[in-house]
Order: structure tokens, then sequence, then C-alpha cells
């Protein structure tokens, strides 16, 4: 679906990822980890055309992602990013159908199907009977998930999520990661998210990306990736490494 | 909403035709009445209206685009700039009547482009930094328009004070079926982005992730707002804060979708103007203020108001 072959990024002169490659199928989810300033954000920005490729090739299902309108991008791949505020009164209906841009006319109303779409988006991400409330007067965790609402409603088939989880407890944390997983094994779509939980990596991701400095520093499966040397090395912390009793994936304590 | 609107538009029109410091009887009139109906108050009511509408509509692009409430065009400098390159016309090419339209667009163009750049930095533009950087320009603007002023003779000067505080008792025939086709073409070409608009207000960036060509956008709605404000200056001076108090009220009225905000905007703006300017040509008749200190006198305790809630 996503093809990523050797690019690298500049901000002016200074390189901030260098020679990343990922591939991304369908039903995959990776995870992006790394210190704060690894290139994570910055990497996870060009792979929709947000900031451009210095070096290297994006393939969008095939072809390059510079052949694809902004539009056409949009339907392809959504993006769940540090939330914005906006200064104006937002509905959480009106903002969880702007999703639904790319489909529609760029001109003219929403079809009765795009806000079937919205409202069955907003009740999977518990947020049912939230349509007119604005959005400048719901709590942190409830506009994150308006904002995971409004990814979904694209029916986009790869999602791209930076920290999605920041401001959420413990249950919507889980319900986050369940609605992720689901989308990408039941329809097939894919995500590269970002976090710092290193534990919900290794849970939910098929493969880790550990980031050091705009490059790779180790690249593969949970149990491959997040061992003591790679981690002491990205992260200058030292680990406890043992199974998680309830699913059998690897499980990392930090030692302070 | 829509037939209220167009009920109050038209009313407001019938109002300000008939009133006046020589007020008109709605059946008898004579000859010389007929022609200060005809000739003198109709083109200025539609002037009115037109520039209303213009000012309006331009207001109502440039907050979504800036994502900004207070985004004027009057306080953000554009009005200056076509105040500038109206008068630049004026002074060396008063020959031709649409050199003044022409380098009016051209200066709300360069206004409007070197506020954006100053606003702009790394990290966004917040509401503080596009004030300021709109008054930088406006201020500097008006120093040039001084400077020009100071070459024009005396009879000249004072009909030129009344124009760039906005004044309607000014506008041609011409300028009135100019303002006209702008802005219904304006108002056409803004609705048609507004539910690309509706995104940008959201965020840019949030904009640019769900499939808005961000660039093109940013493009037409200056461009559009540079014409629609040029032509309503170049017409009639600069009316300030029509384009702040409208698109306010509207968008308390049906919330803040740029679908609905953008056309209403337009009506309403041209009943807000034809309404002050009625106040402007009566309350101290047979005397007359300009219309722009009308709209300030209500605009500008609205402005602190708004400053004060963001």
């Amino acid at each position: 679906m996503l093809e990523v072959q050797n690019i690298s990024i500049n901000y002016g002169v200074c390189a901030v990822v260098q020679d990343v490659s990922l591939s991304l199928e369908a039903g995959k989810i990776i995870a992006l980890l790394g210190a704060n300033g690894a290139g994570k954000t910055t990497l996870l920005k060009s792979l929709n055309g947000g900031l451009p490729v210095a070096k290297g090739v994006i393939l969008l299902d095939g072809k390059e992602l510079k052949a694809f309108s902004r539009r056409e991008i949009a339907q392809k791949i959504a993006v769940i990013a540090q939330e914005t505020e906006t200064k104006f009164p937002v509905s959480v209906l009106e903002f969880v159908l702007s999703g639904r841009f790319a489909h529609g006319a760029a001109f003219g109303w929403e079809t009765p199907d795009d806000l079937r779409i919205a409202v069955e988006c907003l009740n999977s991400c518990d947020l049912a009977n939230y349509e007119s409330r604005q959005m400048n007067q719901l709590s942190g965790g409830e506009r994150q998930r308006v904002v995971l609402a409004r990814a979904l409603a694209t029916q986009a088939a790869i999602l791209l999520l930076d920290e999605p989880t920041a401001n959420l407890d413990l249950a919507h944390q889980a319900l986050m990661f369940r609605l992720v997983k689901e989308r990408c094994e039941r329809e097939n779509a894919a995500a590269v998210l970002i976090t710092h939980d290193l534990n919900l990596a290794s849970e939910f991701a098929d493969e880790i990306l550990l980031m050091k400095n705009g490059a790779i520093a180790a690249k593969g499966a949970p149990e491959k990736v997040l061992t003591e040397e790679n981690l002491i090395e990205v992260f200058k912390v030292r680990v406890l490494l043992d199974e998680n009793p309830h699913s059998g994936k690897r499980r990392v304590t930090t030692i302070y | 909403m829509l037939p209220v609107l167009v009920g109050l538009l038209i009313v407001s029109l019938l109002l300000a035709v008939f009133l006046g410091s020589e007020n008109l009887a709605f059946f008898e009139l004579t000859e010389s009445q007929a022609t200060i109906l005809f000739d003198i108050r109709l083109p200025r009511v539609l002037l009115g209206a037109c520039v209303g509408a213009s000012l309006a509509v331009a207001g109502a692009g440039l907050q979504s685009l800036l994502r900004n409430p207070l985004a004027e065009p009057y306080l953000l400098g554009v009005s200056n700039g076509a105040a500038l390159g109206t008068m630049l016309a004026f002074v060396f090419f008063s020959q031709f009547e649409f050199a003044r339209p022409i380098f009016a667009f051209a200066g709300a163009g360069a206004a409007t482009f070197a506020v954006y750049q100053m606003a702009k930095s790394r990290a966004g533009m917040n509401v503080e930094r596009l004030v300021l950087s709109g008054v930088i320009v406006t201020t500097f603007l008006s120093s040039i328009i001084v400077l020009l002023t100071s070459l024009l003779d005396a009879a000249k000067l004072r009909s030129f004070t009344f124009w760039l505080l906005g004044d309607l008792s000014q506008g041609t025939k011409n300028g009135f079926y100019l303002t006209f086709v702008l802005v219904i073409i304006g108002t056409v070409i803004l609705s048609s982005q507004a539910r690309a608009l509706n995104l940008m207000m959201i965020g840019e960036r949030d904009a640019f992730d769900f499939g808005v060509e961000v660039k093109k956008v940013r493009l037409i709605v200056f461009a559009v707002a540079s014409i629609l404000v040029g032509s309503s200056v170049a017409a009639s001076g600069s009316v300030g804060y029509v384009g702040l108090i409208v698109p306010h009220l509207i968008r308390l009225l049906v919330g803040s979708d740029n679908r609905l905000v953008i056309p209403f905007s337009a009506i309403s703006g041209a009943i807000f103007v034809v309404l002050a300017d009625t106040v402007a040509r009566t309350a101290i008749a047979p005397r007359e203020l300009p219309v722009g200190a009308i709209t300030a006198l209500i605009g500008a305790p609205m402005f602190i108001y708004l400053l004060r809630r963001s």
C-alpha cells in the first residue's frame, strides 16, 4: 500500500530524517519509537506529502505520491495529528464531517451517507449524542476521540497516528487501539503510529521502527527490536525485559 | 432565514431611498424629486448595498482563511492599500476612470500579501501578531496617504478626507455597475470554496491532511478579497468594520458553516451599510456624515469585545 524507499528530509540544511525505508501492507501496524526529536513526527508528516522529501521516493499503491492530488491522497490516507484548536464555534458533527471532504463535491452539502458514517464513527469512539456539542467545550480526551472519529470517517485504508493516546485515560487508550486494530484486521487497513508507550507498541504493532537522530536504529518484530542494548542505545535507560503473562508479548519495565 | 434577510434588504433599500434631507412621498413625486430619487439617491443606495456586501463577504472569507474572527479588511490594512492605490490613480491618471479600481485592486493585494507575510511565523499565526501586522501596515500606508494629500489643493482636500473615512456621496454610476458585477462574482467564487474554508477554519494542517489544496484556496480568497475591497474602496473610500460586525452576527445566528455565513453575510452587509448611510445622510441633515464614521462607531466597541473574548 505504502512503500517508502530510502527517504531523507531536510529542515533547511539540517537533515532530520536520513535514509529511512518502510513498507506498509494491508493489515499491518507499524509503530515508530524513539526519543523526542528523533524525527518521528517529521517522517510521519512526509508520508502523506505534508513535507517535501529531499531524497528517495514514496509510493502509494505503486504510484509516486507526488502524482496524486491532495484529494486523492486524503481518500487513501487519514491523519490523527496532535490536536489543533479553533477560535470559531465548530460542532463535533461538523468536525467529523470534515473527514468526508475528500469524498463529496468540494462545493455543496454532505450526503445522507456522509452523515450516517460520521454518526457511526462517533458512536464507535464512545461519543454517542455528542453531535451538537461544541469542540471548544470538550475535554482533551474527548477532543482526541473526536479526532479519531474524523480519521475513521474518511474510510481511508491507511491511518497515520501521531501520539494518538496522549490525552486518553486507560479505558480510552485501549478503545483507541482496539478500533485501529479492528480497522486493520477486518477492513484490510494499515497504520503507522508514533507512541512513547513501549508496551502498547509491543502489544499492538506488527513491526517496530526504532529511530535515533533521524535514522533507523533497529527495525523488525517487537521482540527483535525491544532488546536491552537497543533500548539503552536509543533511550539511555536500563530496562528489565520479560513476557506479558496475558498476551505472551515482550514486556518492558524501566529501571529508575 | 434567507427570506427574512431578503425581506429586510428590500425594506432597508426602500427606507433609504425615501428618507433623506429631502423626504420623498411614495406616490406624488414632483419632477425635481424624481430627479433626486433616480439620479442621486437610488444610485447611492444601491452602491452602498454593493459596498456593504463586498466588505462583509471579504471579511467572512479572510476570517475563515486566517482562523481569526478579528481579521477585517479595514483593520488588516487592505482597505488602506486600496485607498493608496486609488489616490495614486487619482493623482497621476485622473483622466482614466477605471485606473482607480485597477490601482485599488493592486494596492489591496499588495497590502494583504504584506500583512500575511509579516503575521506568518514558523509556529503559525496568532491573533496578536496578525492584528499588530495590520496596524503597522495601516499606519505606514496612512502616512504615505497623508504625504500624497499634501499634493492636493484645498478644495479637493475636504472631499478627499471625507472619502478616506468612507463616503458614498461621491460614487458614480460606473462605480456602482463595477462593484455590482464584482460582488456577485466574488460571492459566488467564495461560496464555491466554502466547504474547503470550513476545513481551513479548523486548521491549515488539518485542511491539508483531509484533502484541501491549501495554497490554491488561500490564493483564491486573497485575490477575491482584494478585488472586493478594491472595488469598494475605489467607489466609496474605507468604510471600516463592516467585515467584522456582519459575519460575527451571522455566525451567532447560523453557526460557523461558511456555506451559510458567506451568502448571508453578503445580504446582511448590504443591509447594514444601506442603513448606516441613511443615518449618515439624515442624522444632521442637511449636512452629512461619512458613512465610515457611523460603521466605526458601532464596530470599534465590538472589536474590543471580540478581542477580550478571544
